[in-house]
């Protein structure tokens, strides 16, 4: 089949590689109707994420249709139109069983080495590095998925592929950032970063009950996306973009702030400079500027949520300002499973078309271009989606 | 390690004997006006003296071997200060019987743990063990089950005649809430290279903690899940590839269909 396999900074490459094959009972085979390049893969694509190696298969959005199941694969069966969550879940571990999906204790083989890293190891991740288990990934034609009864869910009437295709990481992402910051009456939200989770946190903010959400990015198509779903935009480049949130609040600053940038800010700040030049001198390995601007602006008492993804270690956050104003910091992985019933029932009934985020469809063989202007924020591009 | 092996006499009563002798006569070299390398030989004097009186030496205990006799009675398989000790432990979601149970038929066990090649029970009590050992080797040896208090604990310890002397045992305690079982695994193995060979694999990660975690791990996701999690075929792209990656940021979009507006 042919797939998308990683081989170093700023380089994929469409290859010809063997057709997955059933390895555990409750394995079941896709074969991919659509899939899409998420911002985290441009993580890996910049060679920021450790434990890749050359020829691996990424992608972590996919859906498409069963066409072959494990012999203790009981819900799935062939001929069924699924969309399955980036994260592989057990179904049967405490984490499962208490809706912490992402931190599933059985699914990643490679679970020594992340608790080398971390300390623990969550649930294994398809195309997300030897760390998270060396899953191939789902840009591909077919995939291997395992638990095969657990996550995926069955797609059964005839929305289309990209309307529901989001439902694997993206759309859940914005959703659970934005339920992270246990939005009250009359709430301002502000968030970092208007790429896809961004896009998601600010409509799902909106869908909680926020009264303002305050969208923060500096390329004009992604502001005007943020606009479009409601959100008051910054440009982060702006010198008085402190002070401006604060105007912007009444002076009490955001009620909470949403950090969907994760380990690499872009910008000119003073601060970012330095990360750049700690980063390349492998002395620090995220950049951490949108954490501290967040905490810095959050209002006393209010919740930092932190769906952008951080791999390391990061310096000079303003840990007292968070201890001072008692912030509430919420981060990690999505729980997806926990999401996708009730995300796909706004989506049937027509709250949310979440396709309003794709601005290229192109076929598999063209993922290397489609990386290359996402990573670059070429051509207006906010979304690839690829069909085998 | 224990802190009792660091200091544990390890000579016996005529070694200590020549070695403070031989310890005074090196040292006393110090005060000779003719004597070269004064400093070494009063050092290394000194070093022998210690050694001498306090019975411990570093060197014996690194190569992993004992001057002073070999004091295990019949149910000792590690002389007294010698060994690495290793423990670890995973809790489950199972029943605590379950867990039992399962590790209680040594023959299941081969399946969780990674280096295990092979167990066969020989008669109550007894079973023969071969595991695969560092580079390609193979080790056996018999072990004798001496405490099996039913849902709660198993001990065992190696024969005579074992490749590797070792001793451990496994714990069953309820968690709190209703968060399962916990499993503790103590072990303790004389290592064929002697402490000397431990501290080398450790430094590479083969050491006996990190073997027993994930050995730990295993059980844990064949008991809960039903099966063991595994990538060790998955597709893959060739290691060396011819094709040309895009590199050009000039590169025309013309393949790009055009944008579809969302409704």
């Amino acid at each position: 089949m042919k797939a998308v396999c990683w081989y170093g900074n700023g380089d994929v490459r469409v290859e010809s590689v063997p057709d997955p094959e059933i390895l555990n009972p409750r394995d079941a085979i896709i074969r991919i109707t659509l899939t899409a390049i998420c911002g985290s893969d441009l993580h890996i694509y910049n060679g920021y994420i450790p434990g890749m190696q050359k020829g691996d298969v990424l992608g972590h959005e996919f859906m498409g249709e069963v066409v072959e199941t494990g012999s203790e694969v009981k819900r799935l069966k062939r001929g069924d139109r699924v969309v399955a969550p980036f994260t592989i879940c057990c179904g049967e571990c405490y984490f499962c069983q208490s809706d912490l999906w992402a931190l599933c204790d059985n699914t990643n083989p490679n679970a020594m080495a992340l608790k080398k890293l971390y300390g623990a190891s969550g649930a294994g991740l398809f195309g997300y590095s030897h760390l998270y288990g060396g899953y191939a990934g789902g840009q591909a034609q077919y995939v291997r998925v395992p638990f095969a009864d657990v996550g995926p869910i069955v797609i059964e009437n005839g929305l289309p592929d990209d309307r529901v295709l989001f439902l694997s990481d993206i759309f859940p992402t914005g959703y659970m950032a934005a339920e992270n910051c246990n939005i009250q009456a009359g709430d301002v939200v502000a968030v970092w970063g208007c790429g896809p989770v961004g896009q998601f946190a600010i409509r799902s903010a909106f869908m909680l009950g926020a009264e303002r959400v305050l969208a923060i990015d500096h390329i004009p198509e992604r502001l005007e996306l943020a606009r479009r779903g409601g959100a008051e935009t910054l440009d982060y480049a702006d010198s008085e973009l402190m002070s401006k949130l604060r105007e912007f609040t009444g002076g009490r600053g955001p009620d909470s702030c949403i950090d969907a940038v994760g380990m690499e800010t872009h910008g000119a700040t003073i601060d970012n400079v330095y990360d750049y030049a700690k980063q390349s001198l492998f002395l620090e390995t995220d950049r951490p500027g949108v954490l501290r601007r967040a905490i810095m602006a959050c209002r006393k008492g209010g919740t930092l949520s932190i769906p952008g993804v951080y791999g390391g270690m990061i310096d000079k956050v303003p840990f007292g300002a968070a201890f001072a104003k008692s912030l509430t910091l919420k981060m990690g992985q999505t729980n997806v499973p926990r999401y996708l019933r009730p995300l796909l029932g706004r989506i049937q009934n027509g709250e949310i078309d979440p396709s309003f985020i794709v601005s290229h469809r192109l076929p598999l063989e063209e993922a290397p271009l489609g990386y290359h202007i996402f990573n670059k924020k070429q051509d207006g591009c906010t979304k690839v989606v690829l069909r085998p | 390690m224990s802190q009792s092996t660091l200091t544990a006499a390890n000579m016996n009563l005529l070694d200590r004997w020549v070695s403070v002798f031989g310890g005074i006569a090196l040292a006393s070299c110090v005060f000779r006006r003719d004597s070269a390398g004064k400093t070494i030989k009063g050092l290394l004097g000194a070093e022998m003296i210690r050694r001498g009186l306090t019975g411990h030496s570093f060197g014996y205990q690194l190569l992993g071997v004992r001057g002073n006799g070999d004091p295990r009675g019949a149910s000792v398989s590690i002389p007294y200060g010698l060994g690495v000790r290793a423990r670890a432990a995973v809790t489950i979601a199972r029943p605590r019987a379950e867990i039992y149970r399962f590790w209680r038929d040594f023959e299941n066990l081969p399946r969780i743990m990674k280096h295990l090649v092979s167990v066969k029970v020989n008669s109550p009590g007894r079973s023969q063990w071969v595991a695969q050992g560092p580079a390609g080797r193979k080790l056996a040896w018999e072990a004798q089950m001496h405490n099996d208090i039913e849902n709660e604990l198993i001990a065992w310890r190696s024969l005579p005649g074992a490749d590797v002397d070792s001793a451990g045992s496994v714990r069953f305690k309820d968690a709190p809430g209703s968060r399962g079982t916990e499993v503790l695994v103590h072990l303790q193995y004389n290592p064929p290279t002697g402490l000397l060979g431990a501290t080398v694999a450790k430094l590479f990660g083969g050491d006996a903690e990190t073997e027993i975690e994930s050995d730990l791990f295993r059980l844990k996701q064949f008991l809960e899940a039903g099966e063991i999690a595994t990538t060790d075929t998955q597709p893959k792209g060739p290691a060396i590839s011819y094709r040309k990656p895009v590199q050009s940021s000039t590169q025309t979009l013309h393949a790009a269909e055009p944008q579809e507006v969302a409704s």
